[in-house]
């Protein structure tokens, strides 16, 4: 019980972002189905957030907006860095975006194809 | 056989770089000092209680100009990839007349009587719950993209209750385009008027926590909230399977 009292919150979110990444990647390499290679980026994207956002974590802190429990003379001590939770607010977008546009290459592929494993679609490989 | 090695080699490495970035982690206990720098500056400057919507629109703003830009381009790619084009429309022609019902049996569909009313029950609140969100950005959390995406996630409600729902793509395009437009203009604003390009302080900076205050941070975040809600609608309209409106 000490180990999981005592781990900081912020190390468990990056462990869990950093294990993100990896299953993402697995995914993305192994995986032949395109939304499924899909899905692994869509994790990977999701780890690279929660790591973002853990290296962002102050001890004790709080969300930074101003208001009675964060007085504006003593923020700064109070509150998380809010340059990271920016950050991730545009990694967010950004991530949705590309998201979008595989998954419309995907519809493509399945129209002219009629399949979405890689492996079948020989034809312009080289 | 080699390249799955090849590829659990390559995560092997990977995790290894992990494991030593996370065993040396150390949790900060202070803000580093631009995260200092705004925490007692951005009240003041800029009259907005939310340091994230100040950072995201105002220090920050040419990067949100920027990110609207990518999601604006890939709408516009997304549309590009999924538009009907001349060719499919007469192969679909020559479909026959049992192969097109069969294909659209599955999305005409009709939802049960009791998504449908409850869609026309909570659609409004919804998307009124999205400009909530969006004119409150400086104030709460919340903003611009959750707003829109609020907005766009009415627009699934309504595609998935009413599929045969017509949305208009023109209004889409206006709006769209008409935000996009006033966000530059409220951009370029800010030279001639204040300190810099996408300065909110063209505007008085009203009563501090007050709805209409932060200078032009509400008046952003609007047009961005429009903008996102419109173009993410689009996306989810240009994914239906039966694209028959006119472009």
């Amino acid at each position: 019980m000490n180990f999981i009292t005592d781990t900081p919150v912020s190390l468990i979110v990056l462990c869990s972002g950093l294990g993100l990444i990896i299953i993402g990647l697995w995914g993305m390499l192994t995986q032949r189905n395109i939304i499924r290679i899909i899905i692994g980026f869509s994790l990977m994207d999701t780890g690279i957030h929660m790591v973002m956002v853990s290296i962002g974590y102050v001890t004790g802190g709080t969300a930074p907006i101003i208001n009675d429990a964060v007085p504006m003379a003593e923020a700064a001590n109070l509150i998380v860095d809010p340059v990271p939770s920016a950050l991730v607010l545009t990694a967010i977008v950004i991530g949705l975006g590309v998201t979008a546009v595989m998954l419309s290459f995907a519809v493509r592929i399945y129209k002219s194809q009629k399949t979405l494993m890689i492996d079948k679609c020989t034809e312009s490989k080289w | 056989m080699i390249k799955r090695l090849f590829i659990f080699m390559m995560l092997a490495l990977m995790a290894m770089i992990f494991f030593n970035i996370a065993s040396n982690y150390n949790e900060n206990t202070s803000l580093s000092k631009l995260g200092r720098y705004y925490a007692e500056n951005g009240p003041q400057e800029l009259g907005a209680p939310n340091l994230v919507t100040a950072v995201v629109v105002t220090y920050r703003g040419l990067d949100t100009l920027g990110e609207v830009t990518v999601l604006f381009i890939s709408a516009a790619g997304v549309g590009l990839l999924l538009r009907r084009t001349r060719r499919n429309q007469k192969d679909d022609a020559g479909l026959e007349r049992g192969d097109r019902e069969e294909e659209t049996a599955g999305v005409h569909k009709p939802a049960s009587e009791i998504v449908e009313t409850a869609t026309e029950l909570l659609l409004p609140m919804v998307i009124l719950f999205g400009i909530y969100v969006f004119i409150n950005g400086h104030l709460s959390p919340g903003g611009g993209f959750q707003g829109g995406a609020i907005i766009a996630s009415g627009t699934m409600f309504l595609l998935l209750a009413l599929p045969e729902s017509h949305i208009s793509r023109l209004m889409i395009a206006i709006t769209e385009s008409l935000s996009g437009f006033s966000y530059v203009v409220v951009g370029v604003l800010g030279v001639i008027l204040a300190d810099g390009f996408l300065d909110n302080r063209i505007m008085g900076l009203g009563n501090y926590g007050d709805l209409f205050s932060a200078g032009a941070i509400p008046l952003i975040y609007t047009f961005v909230g429009l903008k996102v809600g419109f173009e993410l609608s689009a996306v989810l309209d240009r994914f239906r399977k039966e694209d028959t409106g006119p472009v």
